[in-house]
């Protein structure tokens, strides 16, 4: 709660950032397989998590829930305090399916009493009206079934990728996944996308908004070419780079969209010791200069030990550690998911 | 020869010039060319074929289809979506023009206003088949769009109590220019008119669509066929875009609907078959995905070669009085063969030899050709180690 005031804060316990993220309960079954189970985690803001766990553990799965390529079978994402769901279904239609059971039982109703109208129509309007009223109560003051069974039903998916962007987190993929016949600087034009405004028309005959736009995009994707040291290679086509640079090449993409959280899906991955140090280096300054929040899946011991705040493992889907690094060092559980029973005794 | 005109501080000058108002040197050069083609319709061995007349309106049907090419390009070069019904729309357009200036409804709005209406219509079309096809990919796209395509024409020809049947609609409007330039009602006997019409709706359909390319817009229809994937996790809106994607391409196909209705005077529903996409498609692919001057000369080349081409191939081959051959059972008689029967086949050998030696078109654009010639190994491909090195950092 007070972490604000420790702003070099090396040695701060990152528990005391409100949380930017927060998951809860989150489940997902693909058919039998249960690929992550019920798990519930924060984000502290400015810090940078660690997901691990062995190969299989859920890592990636929990990572697309978040980045709103999987919806969860259970449970929920919330970022800055609000749940992602996809707004533009939720914003105008939710009061809708609150009201439209209410609404169906007094028509229902009313339609029973005029059928049946020598038991006398104000009896039947009098129950439908204490039906609307009674529904109503219950729609406002729970979300009731119905609601969760569209969710059910997927008329309330979780936000799209697209949204999950417009909302401030943007991703790297495990396997580099840049548009390869396009150059290093339109990479990051794309990244930028969400930022863009100019439309159509404004495209379509230059207009003000498209010039300016273009021009002040490209200057800044130039920079954050420069930022993750590819100064000079805006107009190398991606495929052409080579593969540290490719991994720099998606980190600049995705901080082009310019998140509050950044998910990294193993981005030291392939890379030999040097370039893992450099990109350690660049996670650190992601953080420190530009305040971003940080969330890592790695393998690399030496870099999630270096650089998290805090570390969450996962094993069989399910959470089964969580702390600072040293603390989950030492936890027997993960030295065992790891290394198999023998090596934790 | 190219250092000796880059050497010259002029040429330097005008060249970055150029590259400066892209837009102005579309203009410029599809002007030129404009100037150019009736020209060498007038020199030999061109001046043999026929008339210069003939063939300025030869070009101005030419010019059809690479509007055609043009806005399949969008659809199938930039965004990478298979439309095998983009015939669709060309109807559409034709006959929105030939229901709003024609005899058939005594209704007469201007040729002008209704390219645009015609472009519109088309494009609405073009979101209402793009709407159920988004969530398909490749082959399953392709025969929803191989669909729309055949229900369209079908729908003009069996609904004949509104679109007058297999007899289509007769007696629609020519453009009229009321007087400017002198000009009144274009007539059929002119095709200069026709010619210059279709130029300049190329021109700006060129132009627009150089400026679209170039725009987050055309970046993001690059994106998703390059990874549609990433593309959403980049924040774009894939339904949206891919949806501006069929109308811009729908919206051109509209207008050289409404162009072709108007120099035809007639629509019938014949006339929008499945060959009419089938031979945008393979100016598309022939020409070079991606690249707009690309389908366009392709457009335009395989145009000739159909309408041209193969007449005067039927034309040496006949003078040049080649023995007749006897290979065993059959007996080709050369006098006697009419290549432009053998218009698909000649097609289809063209497209199959193209996939072998030339799989990204004659003209490609430079991402596609990077894309087809993958000489070195993808640096991608190496496979990252699952677990790094020090799997369990400092000491268990």
């Amino acid at each position: 709660m007070t972490a604000g005031t420790d702003v070099a804060g090396t040695t701060t316990s990152a528990g005391d950032a409100p949380a930017i993220l927060h998951a809860e309960g989150v489940t997902k079954r693909f058919g039998g397989l249960v690929a992550v189970r019920n798990v519930s985690f924060d984000i502290p803001e400015g810090s940078i998590v660690s997901l691990i766990g062995p190969n299989g553990a859920g890592k990636t799965t929990f990572f697309n829930v978040i980045a709103g390529l999987i919806d969860p079978s259970e449970g929920f994402i919330s970022f800055l305090g609000e749940r992602m769901v996809a707004r533009s279904v939720r914003a105008w239609a939710e009061p809708f399916f609150w009201l439209a059971p209410s609404v169906v039982a007094a028509v229902v109703g009313i339609g029973l009493g005029s059928v049946g109208s020598r038991v006398g129509l104000d009896v039947a309007v009098l129950a439908a009206v204490l039906l609307l009223i009674v529904s109503l109560l219950t729609a406002i003051v729970r979300p009731p079934w119905y609601v969760r069974l569209l969710i059910r039903a997927g008329v309330f998916r979780s936000a799209k990728p697209n949204e999950v962007v417009n909302r401030g987190i943007s991703r790297t993929f495990q396997n580099i996944r840049l548009f390869q016949n396009m150059t290093a600087l339109e990479n990051v034009l794309v990244g930028m996308h969400s930022r863009m405004r100019a439309n159509l028309i404004d495209s379509a005959f230059r207009l003000r908004r498209h010039r300016r736009e273009e021009t002040e995009m490209r200057e800044e994707g130039r920079r954050w070419l420069a930022y993750v040291g590819l100064e000079g290679r805006d107009d190398a086509l991606a495929r052409n780079l080579p593969y540290g640079d490719q991994r720099r090449l998606e980190i600049a993409r995705a901080l082009a969209s310019h998140p509050r959280l950044l998910l990294l899906d193993e981005p030291t991955a392939g890379m030999n010791p040097v370039e893992t140090s450099h990109m350690t280096a660049l996670f650190g300054q992601i953080r420190s200069e530009l305040g971003i929040t940080i969330l890592l899946i790695e393998h690399d011991m030496r870099v999630v030990m270096g650089v998290s705040d805090r570390v969450t493992v996962l094993d069989h889907g399910e959470t089964i550690a969580e702390g600072t690094p040293e603390v989950v060092r030492a936890n027997p559980l993960v030295i065992e998911a790891y290394l198999g029973k023998g090596a934790a005794s | 020869m190219t250092s000796m005109l880059a050497s010259n501080p002029t040429i330097r000058e005008a060249r970055s010039f150029l590259r400066r108002h892209q837009s102005l040197s579309i203009l410029i050069s599809v002007g030129i060319i404009a100037a150019l083609l009736p020209i060498v319709a007038t020199v030999p061995p061109f001046s043999g074929f026929g008339n210069q007349r003939d063939f300025v309106g030869g070009f101005a049907d030419a010019g059809v289809f690479v509007l055609l090419a043009l806005g399949l390009n969008v659809v199938v070069g930039l965004a990478g979506l298979l439309d095998l019904g983009y015939a669709a729309f060309f109807a559409i357009g034709a006959y929105t023009f030939a229901y709003s200036a024609s005899g058939y409804t005594g209704l007469d709005v201007p040729f002008w206003p209704m390219l645009l209406v015609g472009a519109f219509v088309a494009a609405m079309f073009g979101i209402l088949l793009g709407a159920p096809t988004l969530r398909l990919r490749g082959d399953y796209l392709a025969i929803v769009t191989l669909g729309f395509g055949e229900i369209v024409p079908v729908v003009f020809l069996n609904a004949s109590a509104f679109t007058n049947g297999t007899n289509g609609i007769t007696g629609i409007s020519q453009p009229n220019l009321y007087g400017l330039f002198g000009i009144h009602g274009f007539g059929f006997t002119n095709p200069w008119l026709y010619y210059f019409t279709v130029f300049g709706i190329i021109m700006l359909t060129t132009m627009i669509l150089y400026r679209l390319q170039d725009s987050r817009i055309g970046r993001a229809w690059v994106a998703i066929r390059e990874d549609e994937l990433a593309a959403a996790s980049m924040g774009i809106n894939t339904v949206t875009t891919k949806l501006l994607a069929f109308a811009i391409g729908a919206s051109t196909s509209g207008l050289a609907g409404v162009f072709y209705a108007s120099k035809l005077a007639t629509v019938t529903p014949d006339q929008f078959g499945f060959t009419v996409s089938f031979t945008a498609l393979s100016m598309v692919v022939l020409g070079g995905m991606g690249n707009i001057w690309g389908v366009s000369v392709g457009a335009f080349v395989i145009y000739e070669i159909q309408s041209q081409g193969l007449k005067q191939l039927n034309n040496l081959v006949q003078t040049a009085r080649l023995p007749t051959l006897h290979l065993g059972p059959v007996t080709i008689d050369w006098a006697t063969i009419n290549f432009l029967n053998y218009q698909y086949l000649l097609y289809g050998l063209a497209l199959v030899l193209m996939m072998l030696l030339r799989p990204e078109g004659l003209f490609p654009s430079r991402r596609r050709r990077e894309e087809l010639h993958e000489v070195d190994i993808e640096p991608s491909e190496i496979e990252p180690s699952e677990i790094g090195p020090g799997a369990l950092g400092g000491e268990p």
